[in-house]
């Protein structure tokens, strides 16, 4: 297997661990090959969005590496901007600027980041928006977009840096009912064309669909790991099944 | 019954307080316009106006370059820029406006002049410039500049509240898309706190029309000085007094009344 993104023994302690810190991450080791889609599920503070949050260094870690394909995210000196037009990141609440329009939020990166030409931003971004679904929203604010419409925006927003690999913390986790279906289609869009890609999520329909491995953390540590199929109908460890109980 | 209930709804919506005011102002514009003795002060008064709003504009448009600045070093990442801000605003806060008005005009420019000596001695030396002294900065520049550094810290803190105000996953989102964190300041967090803060930034210059009649104690020929001297020649303190209150609200009044309008609009953008 030909990791793209690497992840070695990473360690992360949030606070003081000698007064109640917590230790996020604890030893965490993952390789995610290219154009390999890849579940992370676990409960509440077993360091799944940390993990996810250290891939693109939105969080430093206290030790340990991470690469993606020959950059390495963790060097000291590392270059930020190259490591973020490596990894797209879609946040559980959207985040979309809220004081711009849609198209204005896709071609923001294109123009400062790539230096791409305002032309060039726009049309590239209208393509974009047209294959999340939002061809008819290129000039509506965030705040006039229902949850699902928003999260396929910042999808389409980190898509415009055409990113090697798409990072999903929780996507659905914010959104009602019927508009998790709407990302969850655009998600496994990606998965079909190619896309590598790391998500945090519960949605065991999306598991079954797209993913090509699940990862159960918690604690810190990977428990176990697996395909969707080995992972949900036998899973090895106790702490596996006692979740998986929860949430199936 | 509806009707009554009618009436009723519209009494409740209907500023009274602001009625008064204008009716008060009727009437003191009627008196005016009908007794020669108001028409004289009137007149007298209004050639304050300019200096009083030129004072604070002028004050006011320095104070919000500066207190921008201060603002930014305030949330910095850089520690010492961030001290040295704060320094600068807890200073500054803690003094009376009148007191910075007297230490600028005082201590300040007299300072100033030396500075500017030492910093321009050779062309001085060579007779390119004339040596500044004290008396070049007029009382009007130097008040202009005390109400400037005065307000630079206000203002500044409003700018730190409007930026401590914007989401911090909007900043976690420019950066995960490469941007740089001077360019998520300005294109993503500080349209956003501009407009969070525009109100509190509006009402500022209300404020800093009143605190101009500060520059009164340095005789700078403003409404309230022009009053004040008028006053003590004729001992027409009451009709005197009346003239130069109606003037500061005129422009507060209908300053405050349009930053509510501003604040309604941005209330209704946002719930949009």
């Amino acid at each position: 297997m030909n990791a793209f993104i690497r992840v070695v023994d990473a360690v992360k302690t949030f606070g003081d661990p000698e007064r109640g810190g917590v230790r996020a991450l604890d030893g965490v080791s993952l390789e995610v090959a290219k154009g390999e889609v890849v579940l992370v599920i676990g409960p509440s503070g077993s360091g799944k969005s940390t993990l996810l949050r250290a891939v693109n260094r939105l969080e430093r870690l206290d030790s340990g590496g991470i690469w993606i394909g020959d950059d390495e995210v963790t060097a000291r000196r590392a270059d930020l901007r190259r490591i973020r037009e490596d990894a797209g990141m879609v946040f559980q609440s959207f985040n979309l600027f809220s004081h711009m329009s849609v198209l204005d939020n896709v071609t923001l990166a294109p123009r400062l980041v790539r230096k791409a030409s305002a032309a060039a931003a726009r049309e590239a971004g209208r393509a974009i928006l047209e294959r999340v679904g939002l061809g008819d929203k290129l000039e509506a604010y965030p705040r006039q977009l229902s949850g699902g419409q928003q999260q396929r925006a910042a999808i389409a927003r980190a898509l415009a840096m055409s990113p090697k690999a798409l990072l999903f913390d929780e996507p659905t986790s914010a959104l009602d009912p019927e508009m998790i279906k709407e990302v969850l289609d655009v998600m496994t869009a990606l998965a079909d064309d190619g896309m590598t890609m790391m998500v945090v999520s519960h949605e065991m329909g999306f598991a079954r669909a797209a993913a090509d491995r699940v990862v159960f953390m918690d604690r810190g540590r990977i428990v176990e790991q697996g395909t969707p199929e080995e992972l949900f109908a036998s899973p090895r460890e106790e702490r596996t099944k006692e979740f998986l109980g929860h949430i199936l | 019954m509806t009707n009554g209930r009618r009436a009723a709804r519209i009494a409740a919506g209907v500023p009274w307080w602001l009625v008064l005011l204008v009716g008060l102002g009727a009437i003191a514009l009627g008196t005016a316009l009908a007794d020669a003795s108001y028409r004289v002060i009137f007149g007298a008064v209004a050639r304050g106006f300019g200096v009083t709003i030129g004072v604070a504009l002028a004050s006011y448009a320095a104070s919000l370059a500066l207190g921008l600045l201060l603002g930014l070093a305030r949330s910095s990442r850089l520690r010492p820029l961030r001290e040295a801000s704060t320094f600068y605003i807890e200073l500054v806060r803690g003094l009376p406006m009148l007191v910075i008005l007297y230490y600028i005009a005082f201590v300040g420019a007299p300072a100033l002049a030396e500075v500017l000596n030492g910093l321009l001695a050779p062309l001085i030396r060579a007779g390119a410039v004339k040596a500044f002294q004290a008396r070049d900065f007029s009382f009007a520049t130097r008040a202009g500049l005390a109400l400037t550094l005065g307000y630079a810290a206000f203002i500044a803190e409003i700018f730190r509240a409007g930026i401590e105000s914007v989401d911090k996953g909007q900043i976690e989102a420019a950066h995960a898309l490469g941007l740089s964190h001077s360019q998520t300041m300005l294109r993503v967090v500080l349209p956003q706190a501009v407009k969070n803060v525009l109100p509190a930034l509006a009402n500022e210059f209300v404020a800093i029309i009143k605190d101009s009649a500060l520059v009164s104690v340095l005789g700078v020929q403003d409404i309230t000085q022009i009053g004040k001297v008028y006053a003590a020649s004729t001992f027409k303190f009451f009709e005197t007094y009346n003239v130069v209150a109606f003037f500061y609200l005129c422009m507060t009044v209908s300053l405050s009344m349009l930053v509510r309008a501003l604040e309604r609009r941005l209330k209704r953008e946002n719930a949009r």
